[in-house]
């Protein structure tokens, strides 16, 4: 079991150092270097760009530089941005929490919701509910994440005035507003962003909840719950739902990427002050530190997740560990 | 099930479904209106009057309306059906070559190949496909079609390599792959001609829920400016110059919206009955 664990944790590692790899290529694909854009843009003086280039790096053989990067990213050093002149790290500790409150909310709604709706599905299968369901949240799926948003937000935000269209509190409260305010005010410019991520992501939740418990119905405890006299909420609740649990709750790997593609729309769209709207912006200033950065976040979080997923899978069922 | 029949098997498959008909019937429209429908329609690039003709309702001679710049709604969302549906069946057709030939590779090699490719799979699996795309598209000022096409093609293949794989690695133990590996048949024999044909069926479902990836994934790049670039229509560039009008000229949105949603749906409830007419146990 120790050995399983240290294993599974060195390929975690394995992974992130390639991700780390990856990113450093990918930036280096680019024809010309990262400063030849804004230097383009912004009229430097070959002179200024010297520096500049000596300042990020850039004269320095490719070798050193993907050296000096992985070096950077053990100490949790990614640079600094050249947007905003500040530490990469600094800027993306600023911006997380908002996407983490978004992206959990948005994931808890999604497993709760979509783990209810696919065990409805599964127990009238074939019913019209189960046919309408599946329609809807395919229909959601298919749906674009920025164009949903911007049609929620242009009916509910701006027509109807019921809720906040952008942002994440309301600069006008009064400073000395207390808690309850100000995290009621949060919750208030919550609901939209995340309601379209809950749309566009819920089903893959549903059918996977559908399928398993569509496997776990038939089997022999069931009927036997059944042939015990339980009643038919009980069985379906107590003895179907949990053990059709178990496989769903695993594939929480599939969900952090769709989140965080997401939220990088939906945070654009709503304004919301996090990682997305934050890589978002950095593609429109070529600021490249920042967006390597960001996207190495997000891919030590997926990373980290399939982890946390497969030890809690590996401890709960042996079998696994084997495979 | 030959090779030859394979097509026709499929699409009675299908069509058996409801979700099939409806998908093949609706996406067969989407098409046909996209290869046909230009010469009967305006130019999507013309503005022929900008004040008298600008964000006119659906009606009015134009059945979409027209947006702010007085250009046609409906032949730009039939112009961008063209290069979505031509960027998405182009790209998908790159990237499933690339991961059907890497799967195939470390699937039937195993040993140090399989193991190094499988880890470098699974790097680039945990970097979602939009940060790949959003690295490598910020450097371009207006990036050409073709360039675009094959960016997207080859960040696309990840999935489909592992896909490929798992089915080369329950084959590879197969009287007819043992049998002509017996008969002296070299590698790239048994891969190309014993392996991949195997393959085809799950290879054809995940090209099809691909070619929905990519239409969503294009859009989205075009609303953030990184796509299609304009005079040319995008559905997403469509939704991101309408932003201003949403509430005052709605159609103007919600039409490339709509043409988005029903295409993705379309080409994903394929997928499913594709997958459904390949393995009738399921569903």
């Amino acid at each position: 079991m120790i050995r399983w664990l240290l294993l599974r944790c060195l390929q975690a590692a394995v992974t992130l150092l390639l991700v780390a790899i990856l990113l450093f290529c990918l930036m280096r694909l680019a024809p010309g270097d990262p400063l030849s854009r804004v230097s383009g843009e912004q009229q430097l003086t070959p002179g200024a760009l010297a520096h500049l280039r000596e300042q990020y790096g850039l004269d320095q053989p490719i070798a050193r530089q993907l050296a000096v990067w992985l070096a950077g990213v053990v100490r949790g050093d990614l640079g600094t941005s050249i947007e905003y002149g500040r530490p990469v790290t600094s800027l993306i500790a600023d911006r997380l929490p908002a996407t983490l409150l978004l992206g959990g909310t948005a994931l808890l709604i999604n497993f709760t919701l979509g783990l209810w709706l696919g065990a409805v599905q599964a127990v009238r299968r074939g019913a019209p509910v189960d046919r309408w369901l599946t329609a809807a949240s395919l229909a959601g799926y298919a749906t674009p994440s920025f164009w949903l948003g911007l049609v929620l937000a242009g009916l509910v935000a701006v027509r109807w005035r019921l809720l906040p269209a952008a942002g994440m509190q309301n600069p006008l409260l009064p400073s000395d507003a207390g808690p309850w305010v100000r995290g009621l005010d949060i919750a208030d410019h919550l609901v939209l962003p995340a309601a379209t991520l809950v749309i566009v992501s819920i089903a893959s939740t549903m059918r996977y909840q559908r399928r398993a418990m569509l496997e776990v119905l038939p089997l022999p405890y069931i009927v036997a719950a059944r042939a015990k006299g339980l009643a038919e909420p009980v069985v379906v609740r107590r003895h179907a739902w949990r053990n059709a649990l178990f496989p769903v709750l695993t594939l929480a790997g599939l969900w952090l990427p769709i989140l965080a593609t997401g939220s990088v729309f939906v945070e654009s769209v709503f304004a919301w002050p996090g990682l997305g709207s934050l890589a978002a912006g950095a593609v429109g200033t070529r600021d490249y530190p920042l967006l390597m950065g960001t996207a190495l976040l997000v891919s030590s979080l997926i990373v980290l997740g399939g982890l946390l997923t497969d030890v809690a899978y590996g401890v709960l069922d042996p079998r696994i560990r084997w495979a | 099930m030959g090779l030859t029949d394979l097509p026709g098997t499929l699409i009675a498959g299908v069509w058996r479904q409801p979700s099939g008909r409806a998908a093949l019937v609706t996406l067969g429209l989407i098409v046909a209106v996209a290869l046909a429908g230009p010469p009967f329609l305006p130019d999507p690039a013309a503005q022929p009057d900008v004040l008298g003709q600008a964000s006119l309702p659906p009606g009015s001679g134009h059945l979409f309306g027209t947006d702010p710049l007085s250009r046609d709604v409906l032949s730009r969302v039939v112009g961008g059906a063209r290069v979505s549906l031509a960027v998405a069946g182009l790209a998908v057709l790159v990237s499933v070559t690339i991961g059907a030939g890497v799967g195939l590779v470390a699937g039937y090699l195993g040993g140090t190949v399989d193991a190094v490719l499988m880890r470098l799979v699974d790097a680039a699996l945990a970097i979602p496909r939009l940060f790949i795309l959003l690295l490598l598209l910020a450097v371009w000022d207006r990036i050409p079609l073709g360039a675009l096409i094959l960016i997207m093609g080859t960040t696309g293949w990840f999935g489909t390599s592992r896909l490929v794989r798992g089915e080369v690695l329950r084959l590879k133990q197969e009287a007819f792959v043992t049998g002509a590996e017996a008969l002296g048949a070299g590698r790239a024999r048994v891969m190309f001609r014993h392996l991949f044909p195997n393959t085809l069926g799950p290879l054809l479902v995940a090209a099809t829920l691909g070619v929905g990836d990519v239409i969503l994934l294009e859009a989205g790049l075009s609303f953030l400016g990184l796509g299609i670039q304009p005079p040319r229509p995008s559905w997403g560039g469509m939704i991101f110059d309408a932003k201003a009008e949403l509430l005052t000229a709605p159609w103007t949105s919600i039409f490339p919206g709509l043409a988005i949603a029903a295409t993705v749906l379309a080409v994903n409830l394929l997928g499913d009955a594709l997958s459904g007419a390949l393995d009738p146990r399921q569903s």
